[in-house]
């Protein structure tokens, strides 16, 4: 198995270095009784390590479908992904496991956390799978949820939490093992944009220390934090291009009027 | 995954559903239970019954007038009128493996003593008779051979029988009627319980002189059995042998012809017994192991449910890193979790069920470790068992799939 580490990461788009995703024509039909849903209609994209990629495109385009690709939780039906130069599709069942819990994080679209358990548990959760100590796990979780600024709702039941915090959860679990590369799909969906841009200076931070970043939005607003966009349009990639300036998030938090006002 | 972390979980979401888990484990409880206090009560009854034949004396025998078949019709046992008193006087003279010998004959009794009154066995009997069967005295003594000589209405009583007609009278001296004659009571021999091969009161009793039970009572003068002690256990076979032959003889019976008596060995007795006994606990467990399969399918449902509910929750699991194999670990461990704790408590009610059943009859409360043990690894294979399928199904689901599940 390829180890890696967020130390020996290198910049945006180095040229030289092997992508850490290697997506080339993937399609991805589901079969409907009679008919055919075309989801993805030959989708190739190149990213590097340390990349921040949004990718955007309206309702039903196939954003989530190549998400579930990518977080390997989904096989293409033709084409090849390479996840740093392995080939997924000759992975077992079991070998894929391992690669969603080690290297992938995975944030989904609607929060997917387990009700009845509390925030802390349901962080806790990847690292049952990891071979770490219970108190390593506990003490990750900790971490990650510090991180998403929700060291004081640790034992909080997800009904008890607002929906942004849901959504932090949902982040600080994907963090927990400290993967190298984040999917969020539709992070900020239902989020006033005060929370957003909260969460992606998160995101940002992150990818300052070198994690490679894939998120899916419907915002505008939200994607050109990112480093680079992509738009997808009923299955196909429409456009895919580096963001100049993108603003700092942490900076855009002073300016905007706090919750409170 | 560490097994200690399943279990953790696996015991949350069974608290979880309590009502539910409860009503699961029932089937095992009760399985479990019913098997535990049907091989213990099995067990206390087998051992009373091997202590019971032992205490009557290894080397007994038993000899007992035997049916005879009239024109085809069989009558019941003692139904013959060939054994006589010079057959007993002929196999102490000529049976050298046999020690002593007690004659007897049987009738019932309706029995008085002031306004009480009750219905017994009567035994009519020689005083080695108590000898031969080594059943002491707790009062009083034994009826004498010149009692016999006088067909003297003298009676040994048994323990239920002076329980029931005298209280807290001493019947030594007393005199209580017998089918209307009146008798004394020289003795009141101690108690020895319910007899757990046949299952009746051996101390609802009472015994008098053989020739008064004759003349007086039955006017019946043959014998209806003959108690005889070997020399020694290993005698006995000899003994039996030697007795069969001589009474053959004596009854002039020609080869091939059916016996008009039998010849019962008391360690052949507590062998049948025996394994009478065992094949009646066997067959009581295995009936009550049913209901353990019956639990089984039960926590084969419930799991089945669960799957289906949690689907989502296997797809997140999944998606997080779980293999196919911690997903059927976490429910394999929820179903024998479920499976073993309905066990413990089987285990405590079989307990105290057989524990109540063996007092109520006064024999030993006999439970072995083995048993326990045996029923903690049964539950935990029915749960194995059980939950595989379920398990195994919730293991191939496909996380995708799985966490689109509504
Ligand atoms: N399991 C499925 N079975 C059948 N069709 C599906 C399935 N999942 C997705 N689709 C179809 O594939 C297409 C792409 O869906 P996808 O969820 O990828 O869209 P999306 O871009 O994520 O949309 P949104 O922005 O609303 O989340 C849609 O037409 C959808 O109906
Ligand atoms: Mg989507």
């Amino acid at each position: 198995m390829v180890t890696t580490s967020q130390t020996e990461t290198t910049n945006t788009g180095m040229k030289g270095a092997q992508p850490v995703i290697l997506v080339q024509e993937v399609h991805k039909y589901y079969e409907l009784g009679e008919t055919r849903v075309h989801a993805l209609r030959g989708v190739s994209i190149e990213i590097a390590r340390g990349e921040f990629v949004a990718i955007m495109g309206a309702s039903g385009g196939g954003k989530s479908t190549f998400m579930n690709i990518l977080g390997c939780l989904d096989k293409p039906s033709a084409g090849r992904y390479l996840l740093e130069g392995i080939e997924v599709s000759s992975l077992s069942i079991k070998e894929l496991a391992t690669i969603r819990n080690h290297k992938l994080g995975f944030v989904f679209q609607g929060f997917n956390l387990l009700s009845r358990t509390t925030a802390l548990e349901n962080v806790e959760l990847p690292t049952l799978y990891a071979r770490i100590s219970k108190a390593e796990g506990e003490k990750r979780s900790r971490e990650a949820l510090a991180l998403v600024g929700l060291a004081d709702r640790i034992s909080h039941f997800p009904s008890q939490l607002s929906g942004g915090q849901q959504q932090r959860v949902a982040i600080a679990r994907a963090l927990v093992n400290r993967p190298s590369i984040l999917l969020a799909d539709e992070p900020t969906g239902n989020l006033d944009s005060r929370t957003s841009v909260e969460i992606m200076d998160i995101f940002q931070k992150l990818n300052d220390d070198g994690l490679t970043v894939v998120l899916v939005t419907h915002e505008p607003d939200i994607a050109q934090y990112a480093k680079r966009g992509i738009q997808f349009r009923d299955g196909k990639i429409r456009r895919d291009e580096r963001t100049e300036n993108q603003p700092r998030a942490s900076e855009v938090i002073k300016h905007l009027p706090s919750l409170e006002d | 995954m560490d097994l200690l972390a399943i279990i953790r979980i696996a015991t949350r979401t069974l608290a979880r559903n309590k009502m539910r888990s409860v009503l699961t484990m029932m089937g095992i409880i009760i399985g479990v239970a019913a098997v535990i206090a049907m091989l213990g009560v099995g067990q206390g009854a087998r051992q009373t019954m091997q202590e019971q034949i032992q205490a009557m004396g290894s080397n007994l025998l038993f000899v007992g007038a035997g049916t005879v078949t009239r024109s085809g019709m069989h009558m019941g046992w003692g139904s013959t009128k060939t054994l006589i008193y010079d057959d007993m006087l002929a196999i102490m003279r000529e049976c050298p493996a046999a020690q002593s010998v007690a004659p007897g004959s049987s009738s019932s009794g309706q029995v008085v003593f002031g306004n009480d009154n009750w219905a017994t066995r009567l035994n009519g009997t020689e005083p080695q008779y108590f000898d031969i069967r080594s059943w002491p005295f707790q009062e009083g003594s034994s009826f004498t051979q010149n009692d016999v000589e006088m067909s003297a209405n003298v009676a040994v009583i048994g323990e239920t029988v002076r329980k029931n007609l005298f209280g807290t009278t001493d019947p030594v001296g007393q005199t209580l009627r017998i089918n209307n004659l009146p008798f004394r009571v020289t003795g009141v021999l101690t108690p020895k319980g319910t007899s757990a091969a046949m299952g009746d009161d051996q101390d609802d009793i009472i015994l008098i002189p053989l020739t008064t039970l004759q003349k007086k009572i039955t006017g019946q003068p043959w014998l209806r059995w003959i108690m005889v002690s070997a020399v020694s256990r290993q005698a006995s076979y000899a003994a039996q042998q030697q007795i069969a032959g001589l009474l053959r003889d004596r009854h002039r019976i020609r080869t091939g012809d059916d016996d008009d008596f039998f010849v019962r060995n008391l360690a052949d007795m507590a062998d049948v017994a025996d394994q009478a006994g065992q094949v009646m606990t066997l067959l009581l467990a295995s009936i009550a192991s049913v209901s353990l399969i019956v639990g089984g399918i039960g926590i084969m449902n419930i799991m089945l449910v669960s799957v289906t509910e949690r689907t989502r929750e296997i797809g997140l699991r999944m998606a997080v890193g779980a293999t196919e194999g911690d997903v059927q670990q976490q429910f394999l461990i929820e179903a024998v979790v479920l499976s073993l704790m309905g066990g413990t408590a089987g285990i405590l009610f079989g307990l105290s069920a057989s524990y109540v059943i063996t007092k109520t009859l006064s024999w030993p409360v006999l439970v072995s470790p083995v048993v326990i043990l045996i029923a903690v690894v049964f539950s935990m294979a029915v749960g194995v068992f059980f939950g595989f399928y379920p398990a195994r199904k919730a293991a191939q689901l496909d996380p995708i799939e799985a966490l689109r599940y509504e």
